[in-house]
């Protein structure tokens, strides 16, 4: 492949990767929306479209059109910086998320990722690390002490959480053996005994899924893990202050989150794209990307049950229960795998 | 001019317009972030010349864990702009000359020992497999001990910040 269809494959693929990422997080707030309505004995939105489907769409315009509203005392180039900061380091771990096999276009063997790194979860752990900027700054440009509370309580829980979520990974990879995306789900290709899917969870790893799962909840600020915009005690955290697109660019930043976390769960413990395949060539090359979508759907779903279903944490628990609970699991699940390893 | 050359040449100058902006800013949470983009330029580096491991290291270390607690601390305190002095004397009279010294120094030492081996990118090794070989076979001991040392410097931070009557106190 020359530099010049090189360059063009992938400006394609990253326009078609984040407007489908921008649309499936507009979704997924209707989803929410829906699924919570529906658990509560409430309808959700029905108004706009059929099933309240173009909800989304009027959201956004609303955003768009309401007033940009800069409070007096705040620290402007921050102010400014922080919503975009969230936004760009919760959009660009997709860039290393692989979504299915290649598939041939024109007689280019094209990998359906926009680029396979050999240190793409070291990437994903890196700019979620970075994303913690964005609230911080946010709650500390904002001049008001229920952001900066908001901030602050973001900034440990992410800091604490980040060191749980990373080693219930290493499990995980001492199996696969590599850092890249692609080669972990290689790795997770063929069946146990005929019929049990060779994915990690039930290789070992379901310990480690589990705290993969409640560290990741952590680390996206969701329920019942959302002190640092738990409206009870602080109105509505690091984002108080903020109006209009400003407003919505957290809430994008936040489900594009989810989106990443459930896409690693999926490709981590969940064998990726690998699923039953049938059917003539066309139904079987679109089947992996079926079974990923698929996936990833049951974990968003996952998270909006627990969002209607578990109360919020007291903050000493939260702490506690990550250092003093996660953590030590975390490590005695990476023991125990590279003792089964290595034997 | 390759493409690699102005990717390198890109970093570099963020790199050094990034560690001018940290010295000229006056609120340390400029000073902070300036920091963050100096760390963030260098981990482009890294990835640059082959090292992606130690890329992918620089950016959760320094810019993802260390720079969040600086700018922790910073939000904390409330740190507010600095005010100017005068002017130290002793960073004119010992500063300049000794960064003038240092990098004519440096430049002389580069200049010496240039274009005798050229090393070819990713030539040595940055593959994370090459990394853990190195650091968990070739150089075990050193590696370990390093952790011991780390670990001790831990138990000392935190003695050092208990508070002296905590722990005859009982509290529940």
């Amino acid at each position: 492949m020359s530099v010049g269809v090189f360059i063009l494959v992938s400006v394609i693929k990253s326009a078609l990767v984040l407007f489908i990422l921008l649309t499936a997080v507009a979704y997924t707030v209707w989803l929410e929306r829906k699924v919570v309505g529906h658990m509560q004995n409430r309808w959700g939105p029905t108004r706009v479209g059929p099933f309240g489907l173009l909800q989304p769409a009027a959201d956004g315009l609303k955003f768009l059109f309401k007033e940009d509203l800069t409070p007096p005392h705040v620290y402007k180039p921050l102010f400014l910086a922080a919503p975009m900061m969230a936004v760009t380091f919760a959009l660009t771990s997709i860039a290393v998320i692989p979504f299915g096999n290649s598939i041939p276009i024109f007689g280019y063997n094209i990998p359906l990722q926009i680029t396979d790194l050999n240190i793409g979860l070291l990437l994903i752990l890196g700019v979620t690390s970075m994303g913690v900027y964005g609230v911080a700054l946010a709650g500390w440009s904002s001049n008001n002490k229920y952001s900066l509370l908001g901030g602050l309580r973001a900034s440990a829980q992410m800091v604490s959480y980040e060191i749980a979520l990373g080693l219930s990974l290493v499990g995980v990879l001492i199996q696969s053996g590599s850092f890249s995306l692609r080669a972990i789900v290689d790795a997770q290709g063929g069946r146990f005994l005929g019929f049990i899917p060779r994915w990690n969870i039930f290789h070992g790893q379901f310990i480690g899924f589990f705290i993969y799962l409640m560290a990741a909840y952590a680390e996206t600020n969701r329920i019942p893990f959302d002190l640092p915009e738990a409206e009870t005690e602080l109105v509505a955290g690091y984002h108080t202050e903020y109006s209009s697109m400003k407003f919505a660019m957290f809430f994008m930043a936040e489900y594009a989150n989810m989106i990443t976390v459930a896409c690693l769960a999926t490709l981590l413990f969940f064998g990726g794209w690998h699923g039953p395949l049938f059917g003539p060539p066309l139904l079987e090359a679109v089947l992996p990307v079926f079974w990923f979508v698929a996936k990833v759907l049951c974990f968003l779903f996952l998270y909006i049950w627990v969002r209607g279903t578990l109360p919020r944490f007291r903050y000493d628990q939260l702490m506690s229960f990550g250092w003093k609970f996660l953590l030590p699991l975390a490590i005695a699940n990476l023991v125990a795998t590279a003792i089964a390893v290595a034997w | 001019m390759s493409f690699h050359l102005i990717l390198f040449l890109a970093f570099g100058a963020v790199c050094v317009g990034g560690a001018v902006n940290l010295l000229a800013q006056r609120h340390p949470i400029n000073s902070a972030l300036s920091l963050i983009a100096v760390m963030a330029a260098l981990a482009g580096e890294y990835l640059l010349l082959g090292a992606e491991f130690v890329a992918a290291v620089q950016v959760i270390v320094y810019a993802g864990a260390i720079m969040v607690l600086f700018v922790f601390v910073i939000m904390l305190l409330n740190a507010g702009e600095e005010e100017e002095t005068k002017g130290s004397r002793i960073a004119l009279t010992l500063g300049v000359p000794g960064m003038l010294t240092s990098s004519v120094l440096m430049a002389w030492v580069v200049l010496r020992h240039s274009g005798t081996e050229a090393v070819a990118i990713g030539a040595l090794p940055g593959h994370p497999i090459d990394i853990a070989q190195l650091l968990f076979h070739d150089f075990l001991l050193p590696f370990e001990v390093t952790s011991v040392l780390i670990l001790i410097a831990i138990m000392g931070a935190v003695v050092l910040a208990s508070k002296p009557d905590s722990g005859a106190r009982k509290v529940d």
